[in-house]
C-alpha cells in the first residue's frame, strides 16, 4: 500500500521515540516503523535504574522509561505507528522506502525527511564451537529473562566486563540464576566502578586477561575452556581450564545497524571507537544526504541516555528543515546538546569524543 | 524454566496455548516469541546450519541474526525469536532444501 508522510522514523527505541515526541500533536504527518510488536526498543529489558540527571530519567528503571516515552506517541493523532514492520530498503529512483508488515504486507512509504534510529546488533566472538545453542548475546539473555520471564540456563559464564556484561550478570543473579564468573580479555574491568562493585558484592569473580578458547557440547552448550592472556593478548600455554556451564553470555560490544544508510548513499566511515561503520554527520545529526538524519546507536554505540538526547536533536533539526520549528524546539535542542556534551565530558567520554571527531563534519 | 519470583519485574498471568513442533504437541504463552516458548520447554536446538547441519538455537533474540529460522504455518525462514505465538501454530524445523 502507498503511504505518504512528512517524517519517517525507522525504529521506536529511545532515539526514535524522542524524535517522534518533537512532532506529537503538530500538523506534521509522521510514520514510525518498528520491527518488534511493541515500542521501546531495548529499554524494555533494562531493569536497572538510570543515572545522570533528572532530565535523563535518573533513578527510573529502563523499562519504565520505555513506557514514559511511548505514551505521548501512542496518543498523538498525527503519528501513525507500524509495528511488526521491517524497513527493507530505499528505492532512490522512485523515492520510497519499502516496508514489510507482518512478513506479508508491503508498504511503499513516501516521505520528506527520514530519521534512521535503527540501533545496533551484538558482536560475536570467534572461538571453536561458538555457534552452539546456549551461547547467547547479552541482549538475548536480557530478552529471555526480563521480558518473557524465562531463565536462559542454570549456570552462566559471562564474557566481557563492560557495563552490559556487569549489568546483565547482576540481572541474572536477581532472577535467581547463578553466574559462575565474568571473563575479560583486557587487563582491567571495562564498565563503571558502581556496576563492578555490585557484582563483586554478590561474590561473582571477575577474571581479567582471560578469554574463552573453546566451547563443548553436542546438542547444546555443556562447558567451556578458558585461557589466560599475556600483556600482548596472546594465549598463555598451560593456562587452559575447563568450566562447566549451560549458558555463555557474550557481552563483547555492539555494532551500528547502518545498512539502510548505504541505500541513501550516505557517506560512512569505519570508526572503532563508535563500534563500526557510522555515517558522517553534522551536529544537527544530518548525514551527507540532506534528507537523512540519524540518532542513537546507529550513529555510534553509546547509551540509551545519549540516544534519547540525539533523538531530540535530530527531531528538532528535521522540524527546522520543514520550517515548523518553534522557540520551544530551539530550547529543547540547546538543552539536549548541552546535556550530551556534559555526558561525554571527562575521561569516561574520551573514547566517544575521539570517535566523533572522525565523523562530525561541519561541511556535511 | 520460568522465573517465578523476581525482585523488580512482574510477569503476570498469561494465556496458555497449544501449538505443534514437528507434529508434537507443545505449550507456551500466547504472544511470547515461538523460540522463547520452545526454549522454555527445553528445545534449545531448533535449527541447523545450511552446510554442516550444526545445531542452532536462539542467539540474539531480537530478529537480527537468523539463528532461529523455522517454518511456521507453512512459511519458511520465519524468525521465531520475534514471531508471536498463537494457538494451534504449526512449527517445523527446516530441512536444508527449504
Amino acid at each position: 500500500m502507498k503511504q505518504i508522510c512528512d517524517v519517517l522514523i525507522v525504529g521506536a527505541g529511545p532515539a526514535g521515540l524522542c524524535a517522534a515526541s518533537i512532532f506529537a500533536n503538530t500538523d506534521v504527518q509522521v510514520i514510525v516503523l518498528e520491527r518488534d510488536p511493541f515500542l521501546g526498543g531495548q529499554l524494555l529489558k533494562q531493569t536497572h535504574m538510570f543515572f545522570g540527571s533528572k532530565e535523563q530519567y535518573a533513578g527510573t528503571r529502563g523499562f519504565e522509561i520505555g513506557t514514559l516515552l511511548k505514551e505521548p506517541i501512542l496518543q498523538a493523532k498525527n503519528i501513525r505507528i507500524f509495528t511488526n514492520t521491517v524497513a527493507a530498503g530505499f528505492y532512490p529512483e522512485d523515492g520510497f522506502l519499502l516496508a514489510i508488515e507482518n512478513d506479508q504486507e508491503l508498504h511503499r512509504i513516501y516521505f520528506k525527511k527520514i530519521l534512521l534510529a535503527t540501533g545496533a546488533s551484538e558482536k560475536a566472538l570467534s572461538f571453536e564451537n561458538n555457534d552452539l545453542p546456549g551461547i547467547f548475546g547479552a541482549g538475548a539473555v536480557q530478552t529471555l529473562m526480563n521480558m518473557y520471564g524465562v531463565a536462559p540456563g542454570k549456570e552462566v559464564i559471562m564474557v566481557g566486563s563492560g557495563n552490559i556484561g556487569l549489568i546483565v550478570s547482576y540481572q541474572l543473579m536477581q532472577a535467581g540464576i547463578s553466574v559462575k564468573c565474568i571473563v575479560e580479555a583486557a587487563p582491567v574491568i571495562g564498565g563503571y566502578f558502581v556496576h563492578a562493585a555490585k557484582v563483586r558484592r554478590l561474590q561473582i569473580p571477575i577474571y581479567t586477561q582471560t578469554t574463552v578458547r573453546k566451547a563443548f557440547g553436542t546438542e547444546s552448550l555443556e562447558g567451556v575452556e578458558l585461557i589466560s592472556l599475556d600483556a600482548h593478548w596472546q594465549e598463555i600455554a598451560g593456562s587452559e581450564r575447563y568450566e562447566t556451564c549451560d549458558t555463555l553470555c557474550l557481552a563483547v560490544g555492539l555494532s551500528p545497524l547502518s545498512e539502510l544508510l548505504s541505500h541513501f548513499q550516505c557517506e560512512t566511515q569505519y570508526v572503532p571507537e563508535l563500534g563500526g561503520s557510522v555515517a558522517l554527520r553534522n551536529q544537527r545529526m544530518q548525514c551527507t544526504h540532506k534528507d537523512v538524519f540519524i540518532a542513537g546507536d546507529v550513529a555510534g554505540i553509546e547509551e540509551a541516555s545519549s540516544a534519547m538526547l540525539e533523538g531530540m536533536i535530530a527531531g528538532v533539526s528535521i522540524a527546522e528543515d520543514l520550517g515548523i520549528a518553534t522557540p520551544s524546539h530551539k530550547s529543547i535542542k540547546e538543552e539536549s546538546t548541552q546535556f550530551l556534551q556534559a555526558m561525554r565530558s571527562g575521561p569516561i567520554g574520551d573514547k566517544i569524543r575521539s570517535g566523533l571527531r572522525k565523523v562530525e563534519d561541519s561541511h556535511v | 524454566m520460568r522465573i517465578e519470583k523476581h525482585p523488580i519485574l512482574e510477569f503476570g498471568e498469561k494465556k496458555k496455548v497449544t501449538f505443534f513442533l514437528d507434529g508434537q504437541r507443545v505449550t507456551g504463552y500466547e504472544g511470547e516469541p515461538i523460540a522463547v516458548a520452545l526454549f522454555e520447554q527445553g528445545f534449545k536446538n531448533i535449527s541447523k546450519s545450511l552446510v554442516y547441519h550444526r545445531p542452532r538455537g536462539i542467539f540474539c533474540c531480537i530478529g537480527n541474526c537468523s539463528s532461529c529460522l523455522m517454518k511456521v504455518n507453512g512459511v519458511p525462514n520465519v524468525r521465531t525469536c520475534t514471531k508471536q505465538l498463537e494457538e494451534g501454530m504449526i512449527v517445523e524445523t527446516q530441512k536444508r532444501e527449504s
